[in-house]
């Protein structure tokens, strides 16, 4: 099948609105005969949910935690960007636009990318309407902090808690559509496969994570928003629940998956403990507003006290290297500079996998109740983790796995290649290249839900006029029953390997040959190791309990096995792009400075994998990324 | 570091529970509680028992899914923390620790020591909302709020919705909860048309919910991870109060 973007035509700035005006709509007395099924309540999940239900679908909402109140989007700390230039520094849509294209290194669709940030000021409308509790001036109005890649303060934020905030205001939302009964929620329940009924996405598959019972959900279309793949690393600042089950799943019906290979490696996460360790924490990337990231210059001073450390001895090495961004340099940038740093052997802390993140002048120039009152509960945090006290010493942080730009290929509609399937958030691969700046994520969740697929879903009701679909249709039967045998596959092989072990085997072998940077005999080792490893747990796996119970380990090891198979589509993908384009560094491709060296000629185009059947080669399609508005330059930040 | 965990095993909401006695052994103090009854779970499976069934997800101490009671004390007992968050430097070689589900009426145990906490959706959904709909809504700046109101309404809006106020009250109030999100929207502008409406429909279906009534006793404050105040709940008797009297 051919990629069709589905791009409006006409000059970038005019395209959505003229999209919403030529799209088909469906009356507000047919809407309720339109059944709709969300999978996510994360931001947007929760905020797609709610505003269908207020537009009057009928929908129903399912997430795997126990309250839709507590997706992952509520970790996230630092803000939400948009274009409100409130500061009069020069902000406006083009210039949000252009960041995100350039810190996306150009390689993300340009009409998409124009849409969000034309939304992003809604956004900020919404949610304060909804209360949600942003930092203000004394003046009374809403304040504004920088986050990496951009030379504007653009950021919205509520102290160190924005995703929670955004979170809880969707929520809210939710909750309201709940009560008046325009949506249906389905907590602890996990979906596990997507059905297709002549062509179109039908329903879903769902397990009750309680009972265990594994039941049909017929609707309209499906809308998937569930979250990034980070933890295909194992090791990751993702909530230990988080998975690529759905959009796996629905990649096996059909749904192509785009770019699996641009992961986001986030500089500024506190340093890996021990063989325990079960997940890693960010601290959030606002820190680089006062805190100066260095290491010393000498390799003889790493085990010294920083503060014995005299200042001619230390490297601050991202205000050295790009003296115009310095500290905000993008992530991508800085945690090479990181790895770089600690490979030539100037790490600190155990392992020598560290660098400073300093306050003291911060401290000296603003006072400790400033930072405090900014950044007190991520130094509380810190505090917890480590036992140390940042105020007093500089923090230690490393690069960790943190998000997914890769996800479902999308149109400009949100549609899959699986017609009726939608797919929003972090699990489409739409609006942030190959890499994402900060405070961007929360913004594009949002403007997908809130502000753009109700929009869109409506034209495909009005165009595609198909037959209502019923849960009791043989493929649901069908469906039901390959749920039924996978799970029973994997509760009787009762090996000796837990789900953890070789979870935790994947991830590392992924780190390492996948991570941050990768090269072409690496990659080719992982596709080599990667099916002898799902081998070894389809053949040694150890799931405990029983099918019809509350079994944790049970939904743990389906996850696993899905990520066994979703890595290797990640290698096979960073292994056919022969070029560096923002988190794909490949190492046999760089500039003498040792920066990204991209290829435009050759690879300009989004990845979109289309699945041929188990153990088959996936087919690769290309859509080719044209820019109409923005020139293709070397994305510098020097 | 070695301890022995005395921890509370329920095969599901139907059947009794009982205590069982696990070692927990080379803990380093590096490891967060979860971390440790990680391993604690893997040394179960390898010896092919059923793991303790637990709920986290965040391990960040920001999602309110993990719950448990530490030696009588919701989250372990240490100010501003919850269960993941709590590391084991804070334990002592050779310690036996006992380990709890929340235990409330409204927050029935699912297995061992995860509870169901839908009791707390439910009151969300009774009125824990500003009315409106996605869009034309006013310009984020149209009314001015100032820092102090805004500071205040953060402070309430930070509860995260573990619970834990619940386990540590004798009467299984779920008063700190609801006044926390009463409070976060009701001290600010837009949420004032709805104020009095809203205490007395969560207060309500709060009380339909099985939780019982509040006596100011504190412990709720003392335990919660975000250290919600105490205080919320008098903004929240003004505001039931008049509700109750406008009859809305
Ligand atoms: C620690 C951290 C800090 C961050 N800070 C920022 C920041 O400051 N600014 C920013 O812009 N971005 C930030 N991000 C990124 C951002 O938070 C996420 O990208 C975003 O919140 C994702 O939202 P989402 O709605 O797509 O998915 P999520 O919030 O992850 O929600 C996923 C939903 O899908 C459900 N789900 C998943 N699989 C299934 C299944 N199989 N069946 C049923 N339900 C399922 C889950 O239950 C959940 O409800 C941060 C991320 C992390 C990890």
């Amino acid at each position: 099948m051919a990629l069709e973007s589905n791009i409006p035509s006409g000059p970038l700035a005019q395209k959505w609105d003229k999209h919403k005006f030529d799209i088909k709509l469906v009356n507000p007395a047919n809407k309720r005969k339109f059944d709709v099924i969300v999978v996510g309540s994360g931001l947007a999940g929760a905020s797609a949910a709610a505003t269908l239900g207020e537009l009057g679908y009928k929908v129903k909402c399912f997430c795997y935690q126990d309250s839709p109140r507590r997706a992952h989007s509520i970790a996230a700390q630092g803000g939400i960007n948009a274009a409100k230039n409130y500061q009069n520094d020069g902000d406006s849509v083009h210039r949000l636009f252009y960041d995100t294209i350039k810190g996306g290194d150009f390689r993300a669709r340009e009409a998409n990318v124009y849409r969000l940030a034309q939304v992003s000021v809604n956004i900020i409308d919404q949610c304060v309407a909804q209360g949600v509790p942003f930092a203000r001036e004394y003046g009374g109005l809403l304040s504004n902090r920088s986050f990496g890649g951009a030379q504007v303060s653009r950021t919205f934020y509520a102290r160190g808690q924005t995703g929670q905030q955004l979170l809880l205001g969707a929520y809210s939302a939710l909750c309201r559509q709940i009560g008046m009964g325009t949506v249906k929620m389905y907590p602890r329940t996990e979906m596990l496969d997507v059905v297709v009924i002549d062509g179109h996405a039908k329903g879903i598959i769902v397990r009750d994570l309680v009972s265990g019972e594994i039941s049909s959900h017929a609707a309209d279309a499906v809308v998937l928003a569930t979250g990034g793949y980070g933890n295909v690393f194992f090791l990751s600042t993702n909530a230990k629940g988080c998975n690529a089950t759905a959009i796996w799943r629905a990649y096996k019906k059909g749904a192509y998956l785009a770019n699996p290979c641009y992961t986001q490696i986030h500089p500024t996460c506190i340093p890996v403990s021990g063989e325990h360790q079960s997940k890693l924490t960010l601290m959030s990337e606002s820190l680089r507003n006062d805190g100066r990231v260095w290491v010393p210059k000498k390799k003889e001073d790493c085990d010294k006290a920083p503060g014995s450390i005299a200042e001619d001895d230390r490297d601050y090495y991202l205000e050295r290297k790009y003296p115009s961004y310095g500290n905000l340099a993008p992530r991508d940038i800085s945690s090479r500079a990181a790895k770089e740093a600690c490979d030539q052997g100037r790490g600190v802390g155990p392992g020598k996998l560290g660098v400073y993140l300093d306050f003291a002048d911060a401290i000296k120039r603003l006072g400790l109740n400033v930072i405090r009152e900014r950044y007190g509960n991520l130094f509380d945090m810190y505090e917890k983790i480590t036992g140390e006290n940042a105020y007093q010493v500089p923090m230690r942080i490393y690069p960790a796995v943190h998000y997914t730009m890769g996800g479902t290929w999308v149109d400009y509609n949100l549609m899959s290649t699986l017609p009726g399937l939608f797919v929003l958030g972090e699990a489409n691969f739409s609006d942030h290249g190959a890499n994402r700046l900060g405070a961007s994520a929360l913004m594009q969740g949002l403007a997908d839900g809130y502000f753009v697929l109700p929009y869109t879903i409506g034209n495909y009701f009005a165009s595609s006029k198909q037959a209502k679909p019923s849960s009791s249709h043989a493929e649901f039967k069908r469906a039901e029953e390959e749920v039924r045998k996978f799970t029973q596959r994997l509760l009787s092989i009762k090996g000796k390997r837990t789900p953890t072990s070789l979870h935790r085997e994947l991830g590392k072998l992924l780190w390492e040959k996948c991570g941050m940077g990768r090269n072409a005999a690496g990659l080719k080792e992982a596709l080599k190791r990667i099916p002898e490893l799902r081998e070894e747990f389809w053949k040694t796996v150890n799931v405990t309990g029983e099918a019809m119970e509350f079994n944790q380990a049970l939904e743990y090891a389906g996850r696993v096995a899905d990520f066994m198979e979703f890595g290797e589509l990640m290698c096979l993908d960073a292994l056919d792009r022969n070029e560096s384009c923002g988190g794909h560094f490949r190492e046999e491709f760089q500039t003498p400075d040792g920066e990204a060296a991209r290829n435009d000629e050759k690879y300009a185009y989004v990845a979109a994998w289309e699945f041929r059947g188990q153990n088959q080669a996936p087919v690769m399609h290309k859509e080719t990324l044209e820019y109409t508005e923005v020139h293709m330059s070397t994305r510098s930040y020097k | 570091m070695n301890l022995t965990l005395k921890v509370w095993r329920q095969k599901n909401g139907q059947s009794a529970g009982h205590f069982d006695t696990y070692p927990a052994r080379d803990v380093i103090e590096d490891m967060s509680f979860l971390e440790m009854l990680d391993v604690v779970n893997e040394d179960l499976i390898a010896a092919g028992k059923d793991p303790i069934a637990f709920d986290s997800d965040c391990r960040e101490g920001i999602c309110g899914m993990c719950s448990l009671v530490i030696n009588g004390v919701p989250h372990g007992g240490h100010r501003g923390t919850a269960t993941c968050q709590l590391h084991m430097r804070h334990f002592k070689d050779g310690e036996t620790i006992t380990i709890e589900p929340w235990r409330a009426e409204a927050f029935p145990i699912i297995k061992d020591v995860a509870v169901n906490r839908a009791a707390f959706d439910r009151i969300m959904q009774a009125g824990g909302f500003i009315s409106v709909n996605t869009g034309g809504t006013p310009d984020g700046n149209a009314i001015p709020i100032s820092k102090a109101v805004a500071d205040k309404s953060m402070d309430a809006a930070a509860c995260i919705g573990c619970g834990a106020c619940v386990a540590a009250c004798k009467n299984a109030s779920a008063m700190l909860f609801v006044a926390a999100k009463v409070s976060q929207l009701n001290l600010l502008p837009q949420g004032e048309p709805e104020k009095h409406r809203r205490a007395l429909a969560m207060v309500t279906q709060m009380d339909k919910e099985g939780f019982g009534s509040c006596t100011v006793t504190g412990s709720c404050e003392a335990v919660c991870p975000k250290e919600i105040s105490l205080s919320f709940i008098a903004k929240l008797n003004r505001d039931y109060g008049i509700g109750a009297l406008l009859g809305k």
